[in-house]
């Protein structure tokens, strides 16, 4: 079993709000991270993919091809947007790094064919990340 | 769903590596620079990592103030810009940074009470760091933790 890791870069705006906490509640939880009009971040996107290595190719998996995915299911809908208005998992889900990188997860998981996905990473700052394994 | 979290903090403190359980010789063979008796200093980077079901209200896996604020008052203010030595905890044992990432560990373990605690992972400087995620623990990105005591060998 070999893993490899692939990274790529989005950058994004976002605020942290549930409309079932009062306004009080929201701020004292959520701190400057309520802002209702938002505040944003270079994410950093580290995805590792796990598999046997394809004895032609020599691949794990076809980096060509995970780059591809990464672009199409995640940074064609997250870069340069602000979540919580225009990507749908956060029309109801508040964009914490951890429901990012669960989110990532669920859109990545369906699409790698041949690699297993291993991990998901996501840095909001270079001293804050999250890593989901999918697990429940 | 289970996610972990992890955040890195900095602090500046001194040290010396010298063991009372060897003679003078032996310090110096076995630790070389590290054992000159004025001490000498790194910026530690102290990298925790939690972990926890992520709070459906909050989507958090604990909240970052309570994480900042126990360590900014259980770690940062003990041992940032202090030498290593003079603490109570470094009295018997040499302030390796495999025994100081151990320290901090205990601390978080024992005292942090909003997450389960997966693993610190202790900079000394960029070519060095160190992890500890417990007595015969896995940590998820390695097969195999070396105990400290087998580090310290390769020192």
């Amino acid at each position: 079993m070999v893993y490899l890791t692939r990274k790529a870069e989005f950058s994004a705006s976002h605020y942290y709000h549930n409309p079932e906490f009062s306004a009080e509640e929201n701020r004292r939880i959520f701190g400057k991270c309520n802002n209702p009009n938002g505040h944003g971040h270079n994410y950093t996107l580290e995805v590792t993919v796990k598999g046997e290595i394809d004895p032609r190719s020599g691949f794990v998996v076809d980096l060509k091809e995970l780059k591809e995915i990464m672009h199409r299911e995640v940074l064609d809908a997250m870069d340069h947007r602000f979540l919580n208005k225009e990507v749908p998992e956060f029309l109801h889900r508040i964009p914490t790094t951890e429901n990012i990188a669960i989110a990532i997860w669920q859109r990545l998981a369906a699409k790698l064919a041949a690699a297993k996905l291993h991990r998901v990473r996501v840095y909001e700052t270079p001293d804050l990340f999250v890593d989901f394994y999918g697990e429940a | 769903m289970k996610a972990h979290l992890s955040r890195r903090y900095l602090f500046s403190a001194s040290h010396r590596l010298h063991s009372d359980r060897m003679s003078d010789d032996e310090n110096q063979a076995i630790y070389g620079k590290c054992n000159n008796p004025y001490g000498h200093g790194h910026n530690y980077i102290v990298e925790v990592t939690v972990s926890g079901q992520v709070d459906e209200r909050t989507g958090m896996v604990c909240n970052l103030t309570d994480l900042d604020g126990f360590i900014q008052q259980e770690v940062l203010a003990r041992y940032d810009h202090e030498n290593l030595n003079t603490l109570k905890e470094f009295a018997q044992d040499v302030p390796t940074t495999e025994n100081l990432c151990i320290q901090i560990y205990e601390i978080v373990q024992r005292g942090f009470p909003h997450a389960h605690l997966e693993r610190i992972r202790l900079e000394e400087t960029l070519m060095n760091s160190f992890e500890y995620a417990g007595e015969g623990s896995r940590s998820s990105d390695y097969p195999l933790i070396l105990k400290p005591e087998d580090a310290i060998s390769n020192a």
